[in-house]
């Protein structure tokens, strides 16, 4: 079922992500302080953060509270490692929903109103995401006849020449995905903002690192996801595929120190009208071959 | 043949026994209970006994009618004067002359002799007994649910009239009618079953004799009438120029589409009333007044299934075709601006009411795409969403009268307050949004056929429609699961009759996600390949795989186990504090005290974007967008196929 | 791992002049640049660390000033930044005004100064930094668990008691 490149992957990601993660957020810290003439911290401190969130008190708000996060962090690791281990991805998309729609649960549990406007926000932001999300995968069946990232990774020539539209829409989704400013609206990296955290307002200590470590496993897979665009079967394409991740990781830097938050109609309308012409353009082309056209 | 009997006449004959009982009492409970389970049991016998497991098997009976034509056509009469009283008596004149014309050619056949078939006029296969299944369970379980009910509703609603017998006899004559409906082959059976379910829901809209109710049921009928012209015209068509009588010899034409672009047209014509597709879709928003059984069975397991069902039936004539874009574009279009309609309101029922149109959308376009992947993904749909979609009207039927409000915003915290009706409201709610249960395995597999049949389109609106399903879901889940500090729980009263229906469809919602891998390999993908395409075209396999069944298994399972893991990680509490209000709650989540030190009841409410998405932005354009289509559609069918 | 590497802190301004706060703000522009020690200015008491109030505290805040410390997770520190968030500074006789931080939480590091100045502020910090982890490692160690407001409260009156009989 799954081969044993599929099972060290899968090894690896549940290994390294957290850790390969939150090196990259520290090195986006450091490139967003140097953009703004500051030294900026080590780049480990997203690590350090990460561990001394697990080397606090626990508090929690109600009995639920605890285990809807926990629920979150294991679907949202559960959605990589089948990316990883080369499933299907649109079961990786479908599980990757459900991993947020317990963390929005979460967030609703605690009757708060700075968690509920983040939950609404961060409903709203699914909603602006999903379609290009969707899209991108039925983009990757079209060109190599697979939902399967075991199959698509075989292909000969690099993807992003068939579909560079999906890849300007899934590169718009991810500012949304990653936090980065104009789209950060349910909860900011950034301190004391979007409406104090929103989402994770109400998640303390523990139970906030581990919802901060599904955040990382997330982040892994999403880079991944812009990766599957530059992935052939020749291994030397794992190279550019980096590269490629890196430059789309800089460029995810400068729109967030670049763009202001915007509201969340302008969210909506921009997201999907980006889908519908980046993607759905792309997708025409692609049926149209398909058809032999 | 004798189960099948059963099933279709059974129900006539209790809905007659409880025409006669007028008061509530332990008779009429009794006699419903065994009313439903005897024809629970025999849809499972009738199913067992044709061998549903081994496709392309199919069974025909009744060659030679003779007398039941007749009663028919008297029936048919019958029918057709129940119907213009009742339009007489509040005035709507114009149900006559729709009425008279779907019902007088009909007539003209069966009296003439024209329409007089020797081919067979009862025909069962898989599809049949999948959708016998469905109808069966489900909507007996509704007949049982509403004996609990339509108690409450009269005590909660004590101005309309208690006719509470003659309530539940019509629910079984829907149930009975639809048996019939859908195990004809004989197309004037077919219509006669048709026509009984249109006035059977027009009376239930109408039971509680509102003005309200009477306008909404009056919608009902005429579009429904609607589409029953469509339907005779259909029959007409094909047995005066096609020479045919049945559906399957219909089906036969399957390589010429030409002549056959007329009839077809107009059967999906009539499907699309009874699905309630754009721009007919007002007809089952106006339903949401009649009480929740009504709603439950018209939504879920019957009526606007009977037009889904003639739908996926036709399916393997329509790729390419023009009834097939007509119905591919209407459905995918439905399925979209219901969606984003559903976000804007807040009253349960209604969202359901939009969330069933907007499913009934997806399962009209797998149908209309007419290749084998659609077809698969669109009764797996259909089967999912009766069970699915009559547990969440039986939750939020139960606890409208428990609370007195059906207000999803009313639902803030159920899930400490009531906790068992918010388990079963979260698992129907989970059930249609979230992957890996039931529909939205089945939204996959539509995705995968839709692509297959190369509509870009489809595509599309499959993908923006889906995010906004998931928006309205995931706000009504949030709301149950909003736990205010130091809620208690509420008295359960919910009645006994209530669970007895409640609990086995949540049951088998939940047992359906493990064993539709099973149903799928041993019934669907063999019918589809050698029945309903006859082993035309490539051979067609779920495009689900094994390895994607225990990924989703796994899943489901770890769901299942989050109550379980949530004792667990609670055996050591953590220190307890207040949720965050910027540090002015007053001591509890409820309230804060202001700028002059006044306290202020706090109050969350979902997002409803009544400006972006609300009914007075979306609901008219989208109307006139469909039904602009429609009647270039149907002008285009009626040129070429009359003319040409 | 030692908590110090990140300290996220809760900015809280009492009853003052803003004075202060305007300081706490510059503290994190590239000229100081608090962040270089991986100091985050949160906004919520969830997310927190340390808590760095400045001004007094008043008849109105005091309520919101015990909520926001209870709210905060263990370990976590108090700093109590400028003149007015020590003692009740200039404001101290006023007819609404308590006194200082410490009349309502305890405080474990007080920075004096009218303004502070940022350099004074990140001095300490990087105390408060210290404690934090001395903190960690008895909570660690002994379980140690920070007082609560109302535990604290009792404290203050006992002491107040004591103070009355010992003068007496």
């Amino acid at each position: 079922m799954i081969s044993t490149y599929g099972m060290a992957a899968i090894l690896i990601y549940l290994v390294c992500s957290p850790f390969v993660a939150s090196i990259l957020s520290g090195v986006d810290r450091v490139v967003t302080a140097r953009m703004q003439g500051r030294r900026g911290p080590s780049v480990m401190q997203a690590w350090w953060d990460l561990l001394k969130l697990f080397g606090k008190e626990s508090t929690s708000v109600n009995d639920i509270q605890k285990i809807l996060v926990a629920a979150h962090c294991f679907f949202a690791v559960f959605s990589g490692a089948i990316f990883f281990g080369g499933g299907d991805l649109l079961l990786v998309f479908f599980s990757l929903t459900m991993a947020e729609v317990f963390l929005i649960l979460a967030a609703y549990s605690v009757n708060a109103a700075y968690s509920e406007i983040g939950a609404q926000r961060e409903l709203l932001q699914m909603m602006a995401y999903e379609p290009m999300l969707l899209l991108t995968s039925v983009g990757f069946y079209l060109s190599t006849g697979s939902f399967a990232v075991s199959d698509i990774i075989r292909t000969d020539i690099p993807l992003i020449c068939k579909m560079p539209g999906f890849f300007i829409g899934l590169c718009f989704i991810l500012v949304i995905k990653l936090r980065k400013s104009p789209f950060d609206l349910a909860t900011s990296h950034h301190a004391h903002q979007e409406i104090i955290k929103g989402l994770t307002g109400d998640l303390s200590g523990r139970i906030y690192g581990v919802s901060e470590l599904a955040e990382l496993y997330e982040e892994i897979l999403m880079l991944g996801m812009a990766g599957l665009f530059f992935i052939t079967s020749d291994p030397v394409s794992i190279v550019w595929a980096l590269i490629a991740v890196a430059v789309v990781m800089f460029a995810m830097s400068l729109i967030d120190n670049v763009f202001p938050r915007v509201k969340w109609e302008l969210l909506l309308r921009y997201s999907w009208l980006v889908t519908f012409f980046a993607g759905g353009t792309n997708l025409m082309v692609l049926l149209l071959q398909a058809k032999g056209l | 043949m004798l189960y099948l009997a059963f099933l279709i006449i059974f129900p006539f004959v209790v809905a007659a026994v409880l025409m006669c009982i007028k008061t509530d009492s332990v008779l009429r409970t009794a006699v419903v209970v065994s009313g439903a389970a005897a024809e629970i049991v025999a849809a499972v016998f009738f199913s067992v006994a044709h061998k549903a497991w081994v496709p392309p098997v199919s069974y025909a009976y009744l060659s030679h009618t003779g007398n039941i034509d007749k009663l028919i056509a008297v029936c048919e009469v019958l029918l057709m004067l129940l119907v213009f009283s009742q339009a007489i008596r509040f005035r709507k004149y114009y149900i006559l002359l729709l009425s008279a014309l779907g019902t007088i050619p009909v007539l003209w056949l069966d009296v003439t002799g024209a329409g007089e078939s020797t081919s067979a006029h009862i025909y069962v296969d898989s599809l049949t007994v999948i959708m016998v299944l469905v109808v069966g369970i489900v909507g007996s379980l509704i007949c049982i649910y509403a004996v609990g009910y339509i108690k409450d509703y009269h005590s909660h609603h004590t101005d309309v009239k208690d006719r509470s017998g003659y309530f539940l006899a019509m629910l079984f004559v829907f149930m009975g009618a639809m048996m019939g409906l859908i195990s004809s082959n004989n197309l004037s059976w077919m219509y006669f079953f048709w026509e009984i379910t249109s006035v059977c829901s027009f009376l239930l809209i109408g039971y509680s004799r509102t003005q309200e109710a009477v306008t909404n049921s009056f919608r009902a009928l005429w579009m429904n009438l609607l589409g029953g012209c469509g339907f005779m015209a259909a029959i007409l068509f094909s047995v005066l120029i096609v020479e045919t009588h049945d559906l399957m010899g219909l089906l036969k034409f399957y390589k010429i589409p030409e002549i056959m672009v007329f009839p077809v047209s107009m059967l999906a014509f009539a499907a699309i009333t009874k699905s309630a597709q754009m721009p007919f879709s007002r007809w089952l928003l106006g339903a949401m007044v009649a009480p929740t059984p009504t709603s439950a069975l018209l939504h879920s397991a019957t009526m606007v299934k009977a037009g889904v069902y003639l739908l996926l039936r036709l399916s393997p004539m329509m790729y390419g075709t023009l009834p097939g874009i007509m119905v591919t574009a209407i459905g995918g279009f439905t399925f979209f601006a219901a969606s984003l309609l559903a976000i804007s309101v807040s009253d349960g029922k209604k969202i359901l009411a939009y969330s069933t149109i907007s499913n009934l959308g997806l399962i009209t376009a797998t149908a209309g795409c007419g290749v084998k992947s659609a077809m698969w993904a669109g009764i797996m749909l259909l089967i999912f969403h009766a069970v699915t979609k009559s547990v969440m009207f039986m939750s939020v039927g139960a606890y409208e009268n428990s609370t007195g409000s059906r207000d999803v915003e009313d639902m803030h915290g159920m899930i400490v307050r009531i906790p068992k009706l918010a388990f079963v409201m979260t698992i129907g709610i989970f059930g249609m949004s979230v992957v890996p249960l039931g529909m939205c395995v089945a939204k996959w597999a539509a995705l995968r056929g839709f692509i297959d049949s190369g509509n870009a389109y489809l595509v599309m609106f499959l993908c923006f429609g889906s995010a906004s399903t998931l928006f309205y879901w995931v706000k009504w889940l949030g709301k149950i699961f909003s736990v205010s500090k130091d809620s208690v729980r509420q008295e359960d009263r919910v009645r006994k009759t209530e669970w007895t229906a409640i609990y086995p469809l949540t049951f088998t919602a939940v047992a359906l996600c493990f064993v539709y891998p099973f149903i799928s390999s041993s019934v669907l993908v063999p019918y589809i390949n050698n029945a309903a395409f006859a082993g035309e075209g490539a051979v067609f396999e779920a495009s689900i795989t094994t390895g994607d069944y225990i990924l989703m298994g796994i899943m489901i399972v770890c769901m299942c186990l989050l109550p379980v893991a949530m004792r667990i990680v609670n055996i050591k509490q953590d220190r307890r504090v207040l949720s965050y209000m910027s540090g002015f709650n007053t001591g509890d989540d409820r309230s804060f005290y202001d700028s002059r030190g006044e306290r202020v009841q706090q109050h969350l409410s979902n997002w409803y974007m009544q400006d972006i998405f609300g009914e007075k932005k979306i609901l008219v354009p989208s109307l006139v967008i469909s039904a602009t289509f429609i009647l270039i559609m149907m002008s285009l069918s009626a040129v070429g196929g009359l003319f040409i | 791992m030692r908590i110090s590497r990140s300290p996220w802190l809760l900015h809280y301004d009492g009853s003052s002049c803003n004075g202060c706060d305007i300081e706490v703000l510059a503290a994190t522009t590239p000229r100081f640049d608090v962040e270089r020690f991986g100091i985050i200015n949160t906004g919520n008491p969830k997310h927190a660390d340390i808590f760095l109030c400045t001004g007094g505290v008043n008849a109105q805040n005091q309520d919101v000033v015990r909520q926001i410390y209870d709210q905060m997770p263990d370990p976590k520190v108090v700093l109590a930044c400028g003149i007015c968030a020590c003692d009740g500074g200039i404001f101290k006789e006023c007819y609404n005004i308590l006194g200082g931080t410490d009349t309502v939480i305890p405080v474990d590091v007080y920075v004096p100064g009218c303004a502070v100045r940022p350099e004074a502020i990140i001095d300490g910090v990087v105390k408060a930094l210290q404690i934090l982890d001395d903190k960690k490692r008895r909570m660690k160690q002994e379980g140690y668990r920070s007082l609560t407001s109302e535990e604290y409260r009792k404290q203050l009156e006992e002491k107040r008691a004591d103070g009355v009989k010992s003068d007496a």
